[in-house]
C-alpha cells in the first residue's frame, strides 16, 4: 500500500491532512508463512532443470538467505520423514529432487534407459588426479600416472567433466585443468570438499 | 588369419590384447591404463614384497622377464617400459655399490629406491581414488531427476545437436562425393514426398538413424533434400534429435 499525505497549504483554515491511498499495481505483499515458503521452494526445486541454489531461490521469492535455508531444511526433513520415492538433496552447489536409489530398477525399466557408458580405467585415474590436484598441467599428470594421458584427457574434455582453468605461469605456460560442474553432478557431489580426503587413500596404499 | 592371442596379464582387470597390426607386426594393446608403474605394482603384489623395502634385485629381474617375454613374442614395447627398465637397473646397481665412507659428518645417503617408492605410492593412491569415483558413479546412476518439461527445450543442448547434424552431413557429403555413381536421370524425389516418407518411417519404427538414412540417398541432390527434410521435421514435429555419444550416430526419435 502506498500512502500519500497531502497537506493543503495556503488555506486560511487549518485542515487535517488528507490521507489518500493509491492503489498502484504493486501486489499486496503480506509476509508469507514459513509453510508457504516451504511449498514454493518445493515447487521451484521441482521445476528447475538443474540443481537450484539458495541464492536463486532467495531472489525469486524475495526473501533473505536465512529464511530460504530454514525452509529448505524443513523441506528436507519432510522428505526424509515421508520415506517416499523421492529425495531432496544438495548436489553441485544447489538443491535437487530426484528418485531414491532403492527404486532405480523400476525407474530404469520405465524410462527404458541403460546405464550410460562408464569411463575407462585410464580416464577414471586421470580424472582422480585432476580432481585432487587441480589445477594441474598435463606434464604433472604424466608424472603421477606414469603414462601418457592425452586420449583420456580428451575424453574427459568431451564429456565436459574437466575444463581448462588458465595457464600456469612457468616456462612454456602450459594449460591447467580442473573439474567442472558436470563432474559434481555425475559423481553426486555437493562440492569438491565432499570428496573423501586423499589421506584415506594413502592409508589404503600403505596397507598394501 | 588366425585369431589374435590373448595373453593374460592381469593388469587390474582390463585384459590387454595382442592384435595384429600388419602382416608381420603384432602389437600389445595395453591401452593407456597399463604403464610401467602398473606393472611394478602388480609384480610387487605378486612377489608379496614390502613396498617400503622393495627387493630391488628380484623385482628388477621379474620386470625384465616380462619385457623379454613381450619382445620374444614380437610385441613392440612402449618406450615408457624401457625407461623404467633402465631406471630399475640403475637403482639395483646403486644398491650394490659399497657405501662410500666420508670423512665429514656421516651423511645419510638417500635410499636409491626412494624416488621410485614415492612414485609408486602416489600412483596407488590415485588408483584407489579412481575406484572411489567409479563406485560413486554406480550410485549416482541409480538416481533420477524429473523428466524434461517444455522450458528445457530452450537450452543450448538441443541447439548444439543441430550443429552435430551439420557435421554429420558434412562428413557424409565429403564421403558421398566420391561414391556418387552415374545414374540415369530420373525424377528427383520432391521435398514434400521426402518428408512424408521420413515421417512414415519414424512413426512406424519409433526412430530413424540419420546416418543410415542419408547413406541411402542416391545423388547429391537427393541427399540435400533429405537434410532439409530433417530440419523441417525437427522444426514442426514432435521428434527429438539424439546423439548417443560424442560423434556417434544421430537418431531422430518420436517423442
Amino acid at each position: 500500500m502506498l500512502v500519500c499525505v497531502i497537506r493543503r497549504t495556503g488555506a486560511r483554515q487549518a485542515v487535517a491532512p488528507t490521507i489518500i491511498t493509491m492503489d498502484l499495481e504493486i501486489e499486496e505483499k503480506q509476509p508469507r508463512s514459513i509453510s508457504e515458503i516451504v511449498s514454493i521452494v518445493e515447487a521451484l526445486v521441482f521445476v528447475a532443470d538443474e540443481p537450484i541454489t539458495v541464492k536463486v531461490l532467495a531472489d525469486v521469492l524475495e526473501e533473505d538467505r536465512e529464511t530460504i535455508e530454514a525452509a529448505v531444511e524443513e523441506l528436507k526433513q519432510e522428505y526424509e520423514e515421508r520415506e517416499g520415492g523421492l529425495q531432496l538433496r544438495e548436489i553441485a552447489g544447489g538443491w535437487q529432487i530426484s528418485t531414491r536409489t532403492e527404486y532405480h530398477e523400476e525407474v530404469r525399466r520405465f524410462l527404458k534407459t541403460r546405464p550410460s557408458a562408464k569411463l575407462s580405467l585410464a580416464a577414471l585415474e586421470t580424472l582422480a588426479v585432476i580432481a585432487y590436484k587441480q589445477p594441474v598441467t598435463v606434464p604433472e599428470i604424466l608424472e603421477i600416472r606414469g603414462v601418457q594421458s592425452a586420449s583420456a584427457i580428451k575424453t574427459l574434455l568431451d564429456k565436459k567433466l574437466i575444463t581448462a582453468k588458465g595457464r600456469k605461469e612457468t616456462v612454456g605456460r602450459p594449460m591447467m585443468y580442473g573439474t567442472s560442474k558436470d563432474f559434481l553432478l555425475q559423481f553426486g557431489l555437493k562440492d569438491l570438499s565432499e570428496l573423501p580426503s586423499i589421506e584415506d587413500f594413502e592409508d589404503l596404499a600403505q596397507g598394501m | 588369419m588366425e585369431q589374435p592371442e590373448q595373453l593374460s596379464f592381469d593388469f587390474y582387470k582390463e585384459q590387454p590384447q595382442i592384435v595384429r597390426e600388419s602382416r608381420d607386426e603384432l602389437r600389445l594393446k595395453l591401452g593407456e591404463f597399463a604403464g610401467p608403474l602398473d606393472l611394478l605394482l602388480y609384480l610387487i603384489k605378486q612377489e608379496q614384497a614390502n613396498i617400503f623395502d622393495i627387493p630391488i634385485a628380484r623385482i628388477t629381474d621379474e620386470y625384465l622377464k616380462y619385457i623379454r617375454l613381450m619382445k620374444h613374442l614380437d610385441i613392440s614395447v612402449a618406450g615408457d617400459f624401457l625407461v623404467m627398465a633402465a631406471t630399475l637397473i640403475e637403482i639395483k646397481s646403486k644398491m650394490l655399490l659399497p657405501k662410500e665412507a666420508t670423512e665429514e659428518a656421516e651423511e645419510e645417503l638417500e635410499d636409491p629406491r626412494e624416488a621410485l617408492v614415492r612414485q609408486l605410492l602416489e600412483h596407488q593412491i590415485f588408483k584407489n581414488a579412481a575406484q572411489m569415483l567409479y563406485e560413486r558413479t554406480t550410485v549416482e546412476q541409480a538416481v533420477f531427476p524429473r523428466g524434461r518439461i517444455e522450458s528445457d527445450e530452450n537450452n543450448s543442448e538441443t541447439n548444439a545437436s543441430v550443429f552435430d547434424l551439420l557435421s554429420v552431413f558434412q562428413k557424409i557429403l565429403a564421403r558421398h562425393v566420391e561414391e556418387v555413381q552415374m545414374e540415369i536421370e530420373r525424377d528427383e524425389i520432391s521435398l514434400a514426398d521426402m518428408i512424408k516418407s521420413m515421417r512414415k518411417r519414424i512413426f512406424e519404427g519409433k526412430e530413424l538413424n540419420l546416418l543410415k538414412f542419408f547413406e541411402e540417398m542416391h545423388s547429391r541432390r537427393e541427399f540435400v533434400t533429405a537434410f532439409i527434410a530433417v530440419l523441417e521435421i525437427v522444426r514442426t514435429d514432435s521428434v527429438k534429435l539424439m546423439q548417443e555419444a560424442t560423434f556417434g550416430d544421430i537418431i531422430l526419435r518420436k517423442v
